[in-house]
């Protein structure tokens, strides 16, 4: 039976994690993912979990410390922001690369400077080189689904690889908002047991983690990180298709909102997904054909699927909320385009960046969007450029 | 859907109390939005909370532009913040004050919607002892907005206080009277 709740999308995170009641939580308190170890060491001290909750020094050694606990077999994870989450960049790789499938509870936070605690995606998307999975959600509810799933996908014997589950920071962190949870034991069956083929305490396999790899492996070992990540899209399909068994809610790589006849479309990842369909909605009932492709996996990058979804659109907008300095536009437009050329997709395209350092995005900023790619097409200049939404002069 | 702009200084509790309201409205069954803008944070600095109350799911995750209702919980942000920006004529705004409404009105911009005012230090003062106006006001919120009916509101808040001050028990009875009396003084 479903619970009827209300909460922020920190307690609903720590709440997944209590129900999911995981090995080793090493943790070190970064605004605005602080919530998350926060509420969870009181679960810890209340007996509600047999977790080893370790407050340690910094976020280097966090990272460390729950791969360190991972590799050993023990299902770890730790929770970060922004500076928190560079200063554990090092162990983002050696966790990927040495196959560690922890999780990463990220709260989205833009990275300084100037210093600033509000939502951006700098932080993960200057991570998305990595080699973790990126699973980003709209809404609390999608925050707390997102966290059941996680596991599951990422401990997958075809995966083996860490996994970044991404929140929009304050927007849906420290929100309070309607939801529902599932049953304890729901969760506990739907997640099971850790078993890991390989690990540092079998006393049956000695094993190295971590060892020098000289060139005439190192390839190899990197190819070995996409196929896993390549095989993450179809382990995360199936993983997404029993979660909606057994909570009637449904996921996919993206979501396709009012998308089918669409003309005119924007790709956008995160909480503004939600603002958007209001957006859309209004927009609909004047006639104007509009929709949306939120992306909810950035890693493994569903670019296929995206571009066969996008197929029959006029123009899109690429929205990004991190910047990349490439004077071109973000990740998701860069990559976004990419999936479109190699699909001879020719919709025209215009790149906007949106939401830096909590610049909050409104209901009308879309209609704008929608109209710019409306003239577009209609004048039929290739827009050039790409532009800044909400940007004060 | 009701749409609701908390204007406070940091530390008086306005989170807290929008918080507390969307608590009230999801037990009545409503769906619900509490979140605070922040911005650097220290005691007194001014705050901004927002609520939004609906019958359906809420979507939309942006700021509020032209709220129903304007709290101000600090009357001395009356001369900092425009409090009555975008604030809809058809709503209105409820200020902190023990001063009149005619003194209170030459600072809401020419605002022509309803002005509520309450007196909640005073409140406060009478049956809590000390100065906590997040509860006045979250009273004063709930008769103007009816956002809640206030005998489900009390009920509620009973239950709330019980488990938020387990505690303390001592201060459950000054918090009802609190509400209670603030239902009555709001004008």
């Amino acid at each position: 039976m479903a619970k009827r709740e209300r909460l922020s999308g920190n307690e609903a995170a720590a709440i997944a994690l209590r129900q999911i009641n995981p090995d080793v939580f090493p943790a070190f308190p970064i605004t605005p993912s602080t919530e998350i170890p926060e509420y969870f060491s009181k679960f810890v001290a209340d007996g509600l979990v047999d977790t080893e909750f370790i407050p340690v020094e910094s976020e280097h050694s966090s990272m460390s410390a729950a791969l360190g606990a991972e590799a050993a077999g023990a299902r770890s994870l730790t929770a970060t922001s922004s500076c928190g989450m560079a200063l554990m960049w090092e162990e983002l790789y050696v966790a990927a690369s040495d196959r560690l499938p922890l999780m990463l509870a990220l709260v989205n936070r833009a990275l300084s400077g100037p210093i600033n605690i509000n939502c951006d995606h700098s932080d993960s998307m200057g991570a998305r080189d990595a080699g973790w999975i990126q699973l980003y959600a709209e809404s609390n509810q999608e925050v707390y689904d997102n966290f059941v799933m996680a596991y599951r996908i990422a401990e997958h014997k075809d995966v083996r690889l860490p996994i970044m589950v991404c929140q929009d920071g304050f927007i849906t962190s420290h929100a309070v908002q309607n939801m529902e949870l599932l049953e304890d034991e729901e969760v506990k069956n739907f997640v099971g047991e850790y078993e890991p083929e390989h690990y540092l305490l079998n006393s049956k396999e000695s094993m190295a983690v971590g060892p020098y790899g000289v060139s005439n492996y190192y390839m190899e070992s990197k190819y070995a990180q996409v196929v896993a990540m390549e095989n993450a899209k179809k382990v995360a399909v199936d993983v997404m298709n029993e979660f909606s068994k057994m909570s009637g809610r449904q996921y996919g790589l993206f979501e396709e909102y009012r998308l089918e006849d669409a003309e005119y479309a924007i790709v956008l990842i995160g909480s503004a997904a939600g603002t958007a369909k209001d957006a859309i909605d209004r927009f609909r009932e004047e006639g104007k054909k509009v929709g949306l492709l939120k992306i909810r996996f950035f890693r493994p990058f569903p670019g296929e699927e995206i571009a066969k979804a996008l197929s029959k659109v006029k123009a899109i907008g690429l929205m990004d909320r991190a910047e990349s300095f490439s004077t071109q536009g973000g990740p998701v437009g860069s990559e976004t385009l990419a999936a479109l050329h190699r699909a001879g997709n020719t919709a025209k395209t215009i790149e906007y960046m949106y939401g830096l350092g909590g610049r909050d995005i409104k209901v009308e900023d879309f209609w704008k969007v929608f109209d710019e790619l409306e003239e577009a097409t209609e004048t039929g200049n290739n827009p050039s450029g790409y532009r800044y939404i909400g940007l004060r002069e | 859907m009701i749409e609701i702009r908390w204007h406070g200084r940091g530390g008086q509790g306005a989170k807290t109390a929008a918080m507390l309201l969307a608590d009230v409205a999801f037990f009545t069954g409503k769906y619900v939005q509490a979140f605070p803008e922040y911005g650097p944070e220290r005691m007194g600095a001014p705050v901004t909370v927002y609520n939004r109350i609906d019958d359906k799911n809420i979507r939309v995750h942006s700021n509020i532009y032209q709220p129903d209702y304007s709290i101000v919980v600090d009357e001395s942000l009356l001369e900092v913040v425009d409090v009555t920006a975008g604030l809809k004529q058809s709503g209105a705004v409820i200020v902190n004050t023990s001063k009149s409404k005619e003194e209170i009105i030459p600072h809401l911009h020419g605002y022509e919607g309803e002005l509520y005012t309450i007196d909640a230090r005073k409140v406060s003062m009478e049956t809590l002892g000390k100065y906590f106006p997040n509860t006045p006001m979250l009273a004063a919120v709930v008769k103007v907005t009816k956002a809640v009916d206030e005998e489900t509101f009390l009920k509620e808040m009973e239950v709330s206080f019980k488990k938020k001050f387990a505690t303390k028990p001592e201060v459950i009875e000054g918090n009802l009277a609190a509400l209670r009396m603030a239902l009555k003084e709001v004008q």
